[in-house]
């Protein structure tokens, strides 16, 4: 999860059928292209044997057209959105272990509660705290547990759904991109 | 019908049309090959190698368009496709691959001949299955051919496990398919032709340049039309070869690293480059920042991810060539460009890059003029990679589309041998002719057998160097004529080895045996080797070298280099 200042990140969303290898298919496509991913998160979908994936990317705008593109050219993948440019609910949960004595233990509970997370599990000398939200209040959070001793820290990678009623559904595919100002190259996926 | 898993296959194939199947047996898939005798229609070619299998099944489909087919065994035999499969899927060409892999229970345990044979080809087929159960091969098999043969055509591998083909399952072929991830759009967005049109209604200095795209989707009276409506110039890549005809008083040849000097040169000189069915690979743009920047650029494919990969282009059309270069040829308005082709007729002028050298030794570009005088333009020209490829794309002139049968974004050497074989088997009414190197031909000649048992009749033109001569001259001219590893000291002879395979051989050290040996092998029926013994270190010219631009050309060789 290191980010790369000097990169923007995009996020995409993508329907896949629910088959055998597909993550292959499109974490070989990434790979084989040279795209970085910053995070890749996969569940079902609303629809029985439709999944929906999640990507965040860095690149500039050719990277990620060519991203879309090719994550298009899957046989296997049915809808691509980038959503980066749009109004986007996007979260990601994080568990982190950190170090807590009895002396500390009270701070780090107000530091929790301030950014509305959960402590999930205590023991003698850690908790283990659960926490939602986007990418910025993650690592928020982590900076300032990390001078307690962050022990382990597992992230989810973003998930990411627009806001109101614009969906990733395919059937609004021609609607959505009627919406969005058409960019050079664009015309293609019409 | 309740049919084996084999059987279903072979009832598919049918279903589908194949005639032909290139292949070789083995362990997991034996009970395949064990019902071939059921299904007499089906033409099995047992090749020496299953890498002569893939080649001769691309082959196959460049010269007929539809899509080849190629059988091999689990492990070995699937890894050995490995080459062909990769060339095919560089150059975009329709192939379906049919593997066995060990049965069910074994998969995943390192079982004996057991590879990951959809994941080593997952990044060179346009798509592949693994099919777990008899009742899914038909559906596989129909899902296989669609893909394989619509939108940027492309391979499908399906592998299957050894006791699939034996378990029985209810066979009714499916009529159509259902994809919902896999829609190629074919007819171009209106407003992008509108654009189009404009442009070039607009242009001064409109050139074309022709792809593989345009005989993929038989677009060859399209593409004429528009240039001769708009009078343009048509340069076509390597593999658009033979999409125009070279004759044609448009036709300004191919661009490029080893291309004619005149066509890079008015492509850098051009106000609006059509691009159809192309992808602006390196060895047409050099160093693709500096590519026509004078130019304002349309680019018309089939494959989205095309567009804006290596250029950006102003006016993007995404859609099948014939349906949208009939709508353009529709607004495009008449044009005579007086002042452009004028100037394009000075640059062939000023740069006459097919000039070959006055000498009395056994030149190749000589041969292949000879070659093309022999068959008036008419025959399928079959290459390997490297200097007789560029060579034979110089000087031949193509009369017919599908043609120029070569590996052109793989760069495979070796297939000159089993690609030729696999053209005549498609086109087994037109001659054909493998251009080949002498290294390339090394490489897969086992295949001669295939075609003395066959009676496929290709004729071989080795232009024999002795040398992997494109090596060598990039030795030469980059390297100080360090020649490592590039020096044959021990080819074999080649006539005698012809002899040993039951096919006439002839050798050629003379200008004067060459036109007689070329109508000599064509009188003969069977497959024929010409074992051209030429120049050593003739180089290809003009050159512009890699990465970088029509300001670094090499026209011609430097006086000093000039050779004894």
């Amino acid at each position: 999860m290191t980010t790369n200042g000097s990169q923007p990140r995009h996020t995409i969303t993508a329907l896949v059928q629910d088959k055998p290898g597909v993550l292959n298919r499109v974490a070989s496509m990434f790979r084989r292209r040279g795209f970085n991913i910053a995070s890749l998160a996969v569940g079902h979908s609303e629809v029985p044997d439709l999944s929906r994936m999640t990507f965040v990317v860095e690149g500039d705008d050719r990277v990620v057209e060519q991203v879309t593109k090719h994550l298009h050219k899957l046989i296997d993948v049915i809808k691509v959105s980038d959503i980066s440019d749009e109004n986007v609910v996007s979260r990601e949960l994080a568990l982190i272990r950190v170090k807590a004595k009895v002396q500390t233990r009270s701070e780090i509970m107000q530091i929790v509660d301030i950014f509305r997370a959960n402590i999930v599990d205590v023991a003698t000398d850690s908790l283990i705290v659960e926490v939602t939200g986007d990418e910025d209040k993650i690592d928020s959070l982590h900076d300032l547990l990390r001078p307690f001793g962050v022990v382990e820290l597992i992230r989810t990678g973003s998930i990411a759904l627009n806001r109101g009623m614009g969906s990733a559904r395919s059937e609004d595919r021609s609607a959505r991109q009627r919406r969005s100002p058409p960019r050079w190259g664009q015309a293609a996926s019409v | 019908m309740r049919l084996t898993g084999a059987q279903i296959v072979c009832e598919s194939l049918l279903k589908e049309g194949v005639e032909v199947i290139f292949g070789l047996p083995g362990g997991a898939i034996l009970p395949l090959y064990q019902t071939l005798p059921e299904y007499p229609q089906l033409r099995h070619i047992l090749v020496r190698h299953e890498q002569g299998a893939a080649h001769a099944a691309d082959g196959y489909a460049r010269v007929t368009g539809r899509p080849g087919v190629a059988w091999a065994t689990s492990g070995p035999g699937a890894t050995n496709l490995v080459t062909g499969i990769a060339t095919a899927q560089m150059d975009s060409i329709p192939m379906v691959i049919v593997t066995g892999q060990v049965a069910r229970a074994s998969i995943g345990s390192d079982a004996f001949q057991e590879t990951d044979t959809t994941g080593i080809t997952l990044p060179i087929t346009k798509h592949n299955y693994l099919v777990m159960n008899a009742a899914d091969i038909s559906r596989a098999i129909k899902e296989a051919f669609h893909i394989a043969s619509t939108g940027r055509p492309g391979p499908v591998l399906v592998d299957i496990p050894k006791d699939v083909f034996t378990e029985e399952a209810e066979f009714e072929y499916p009529d159509k398919v259902d994809l919902p991830g896999y829609k190629p759009n074919l007819k171009g967005h209106p407003a992008q032709i509108r654009r189009a049109v404009r442009a070039i209604d607009q242009s001064e200095r409109p050139v074309i340049l022709a792809g593989h795209g345009v005989i993929f989707s038989g677009a060859y009276d399209e593409l004429r039309e528009l240039a001769e409506k708009a009078q343009i110039p048509v340069i076509t890549t390597l593999l658009g070869i033979s999409s125009f005809p070279d004759d044609h008083v448009l036709c300004v040849g191919m661009p490029g690293m080893h291309g004619m000097a005149y066509a890079s040169l008015a492509i850098e000189e051009a106000d609006l480059l059509i691009a159809l069915g192309m992808r602006f690979d390196d060895r047409i743009t050099g160093k693709a920042s500096s590519f026509a920047v004078n130019a304002k650029k349309i680019h018309i494919d089939i494959d989205p991810s095309e567009i804006g990969k290596n250029v950006e282009v102003e006016i993007p059309i995404v859609g099948d060539l014939k349906a949208v270069l009939q709508k353009l040829n529709e607004r495009v308005s008449s044009a005579t460009h007086l002042d452009w082709i004028n100037r394009v007729e000075e640059l062939k002028r000023d740069h006459p890059s097919m000039k070959i050298r006055e000498t009395e030794k056994l030149l190749p570009q000589y041969i292949i003029r000879e070659l093309s005088q022999a068959t008036e333009g008419k025959a399928i020209i079959v290459t390997g990679v490297g200097q007789h490829q560029m060579w034979a794309a110089q000087h031949y002139k193509f009369t017919e589309p599908r043609s120029l049968v070569t590996s052109g974004g793989s760069g495979s050497m070796g297939y000159e041998v089993p690609g030729a074989m696999g053209a005549q088997v498609g086109r087994p009414d037109r001659v054909v002719w493998s251009v080949a190197g002498d290294g390339g031909f090394q490489m897969t000649m086992a295949e001669l057998a295939t075609m003395v048992e066959n009676k496929i009749p290709v004729k071989f033109a080795i232009i024999n160097n002795n040398f992997l001569g494109m090596v060598r001259q990039w030795q030469e001219f980059f390297y100080d004529k360090s020649y490592v590893a590039t020096h044959y000291t021990g080819n074999p002879d080649f006539v005698k080895l012809a002899e040993a395979f039951g096919m006439l051989g002839i050798r050629v050290t003379d200008k004067k045996q060459v036109r007689p040996a070329i109508d000599k092998a064509m009188e003969n029926d069977g497959p024929v080797i010409v074992d051209f013994v030429v120049e050593e270190e003739e180089n290809v010219y003009p050159m512009i070298p890699a990465g970088t631009t029509i300001h670094n050309l090499i026209e011609e060789p430097a006086p000093e280099k000039a050779r004894r």
